[in-house]
């Protein structure tokens, strides 16, 4: 039996890579999951004949449970609240780390202290992970939107952190694992947590939810080594590296640094130095837009994310196809951070039927905007901010954008005159070949289409 | 027991699996490869089970417990949202490509 659960956890950790690897292009990647299903399958089962097992009613409840709340939860989620649900199963593979190693150390036997010092490390990483996700759950969620900070914050976390760690540290060299002694650590190690995510703001919250992910990954890849189980250290492992390079990444793509996320609170820095923009916004009707549409040759679109909050993903696959039926070329450019994380934006699209052979990322579409008749930027704003290129002294300089103001008209669909996310002005809008377009983008959308119908 | 260096080249080997399975990835599968890759940690499942299967006393118990149900929302929330994401993927060339 032993060797039928190696073997058995050897074809699982081969199932994952598999299964990775096809996930990561688009043609594979529906594969990817159900390879990668598989081979959770395989552990799953194979784990009840593990060599004496006890609990094994409670254990099938536990799994009952906790997999039935996500699988109501997973297939109820809108795609747009696609982020916090990930935030939080990751929190969930975090907190089930930690509990293993308290098992462990409740039970105070290990072969050496390598071991001990893993399962520390594991619980340590673990918690972390576990706390810090929910917190980012209910930021995105929208429980708790306000980051909060506070002077001399940097200390505290470091202090709460070094504490969890020392007494860590001590558990290890002294061999001590008294129940108060356990307690402390887990509560200092959820406690920084919780304040280490606190005082992130909402765009930078997929940097750290990736961050958490690869977290847990090693997490659960330390209480491998711990438990002997190869399946586990595998697939952790590359879990860790895998979500590491995610990580930088996403991070590059706002042009940021992954320590620089953590440690500095975006919007406090270059607040309140706004600059002064010339020009005024020049609004225009949903009918001029159509006529100029029908008759161009080259469209591109720019979805952000408040696209998805008005919804108007379905109406702009209409409008999209409306425009190719009529001979136009229309291409979308996705901004890696359109979404709330990079490829959220593919991933709402897709929903509405949008091939994704018409989505181009940054670097490939950058040069087309020259040669676009219409840019339509529909609820995206920082991502084609012109000054990100030209004015050093913006919040957002030097962060990658869309060269949208290149393209003969741009046209924007925007709620009102307010600022973007992270209250910066946009060029963009008073340069003299924009013109604004104000409304709801759903409705917007459906007007445009009404008006290219009747040219 | 996997021991000592050989734990070693097992966690160096992994590591640059992960980093090379996925370096080529293009940013639109960004969200779900996170997802997925949310999904693969779900393998913690397999640790609560062994975890709380040898777990002594009404504390162990309770922890062992926590654990699994947490694991297998883990892997369970992971795959339903990775395939959700995945199964609308699909090219105007109908399959082809």
């Amino acid at each position: 039996m032993d060797t039928l659960i190696e073997i058995s956890y050897f074809v699982s950790a081969v199932l994952f890579i598999l299964g990775l690897k096809r996930m990561s292009s688009p043609v594979t990647a529906r594969g990817g999951i159900l390879w990668a299903g598989a081979g959770m399958l395989v552990a799953t089962l194979i784990t009840f004949f593990y060599p004496g097992m006890q609990n094994y009613l409670l254990m099938t409840v536990a799994i009952a449970l906790g997999g039935g709340l996500a699988l109501w939860s997973g297939r109820k989620v809108a795609m747009t609240d696609m982020p916090q649900m990930i935030a939080l199963y990751n929190g969930m593979g975090g907190g089930a780390a930690g509990a293993i190693a308290a098992v462990e150390l409740l039970k105070g036997q290990f072969p050496s202290t390598t071991f001990l010092a893993l399962a520390i490390a594991g619980a340590l990483i673990g918690s972390v992970s576990f706390s810090g996700s929910l917190v980012a759950f209910a930021k995105l969620q929208g429980w708790a939107r306000k980051p909060l900070r506070f002077p001399g914050q940097q200390a505290v976390n470091l202090a709460l952190l070094a504490a969890a760690a020392g007494s860590g540290i001590y558990m290890i060299v002294q061999g001590d694992f008294s129940g108060g002694l356990i307690l402390a650590f887990f509560a200092l190690a959820l406690a920084y947590g919780v304040m280490m995510a606190m005082p992130i703001g909402g765009a930078d919250m997929p940097v750290v939810i990736s961050l958490f992910n690869a977290l847990t990954g090693l997490a659960v890849g330390f209480e491998g080594f711990v438990l002997n189980n190869a399946a586990m250290i595998i697939a952790g492992t590359v879990v860790g590296a895998a979500g590491t390079l995610l990580t930088q990444l996403m991070a590059k793509a706002m042009n940021r640094s992954i320590g620089n996320v953590l440690f500095s609170a975006f919007g406090t820095t270059g607040g309140e130095a706004v600059e002064e923009v010339s020009g005024s916004m020049k609004p225009v009707d949903a009918t001029d837009v159509g006529v100029m549409m029908a008759y161009a040759e080259r469209v591109i679109i720019v979805p952000g994310y408040g696209m998805a909050v008005a919804q108007a993903q379905h109406k702009i696959h209409e409008l999209t196809e409306l425009l190719t039926s009529r001979g136009v070329d229309v291409k979308f450019a996705i901004h890696p951070v359109a979404g709330r994380m990079p490829g959220h934006m593919n991933v709402l699209l897709a929903e509405a039927n949008v091939p994704y052979d018409l989505l181009y990322d940054l670097d490939e579409i950058n040069p087309a905007f020259s040669k676009a008749d219409v840019a339509l930027v529909i609820g995206a704003n920082d991502v084609v901010n012109p000054m990100a290129r030209t004015n050093p002294d913006s919040p957002i300089y030097g962060m990658p954008i869309l060269n949208v103001d290149q393209a003969k008209n741009v046209i924007v669909i925007k709620r009102g005159q307010g600022k973007g996310f992270s209250g910066v002005e946009n060029a963009l809008f008073f340069a003299d070949n924009t013109r604004m377009l104000y409304g709801d983008g759903q409705a917007m959308v459906g007007e445009l289409i009404q008006a290219i119908k009747s040219v | 027991m996997i021991a000592g260096m050989t734990a070693l080249y097992i966690f160096m080997l992994a590591a640059f699996t992960g980093y090379e399975v996925i370096a080529r990835v293009p940013v639109i599968l960004h969200t779900p490869l996170m997802s997925g890759s949310n999904f693969v940690h779900g393998i913690v499942l397999v640790g609560a089970m062994v975890a709380m299967g040898h777990a002594h006393g009404p504390l162990e118990l309770v922890i062992g417990f926590l654990g699994v149900m947490l694991a297998a929302g883990n892997a369970v929330g992971g795959y339903v949202v990775t395939e959700r994401m995945l199964e609308m993927f699909r090219s105007s060339k109908r399959g082809s490509k």
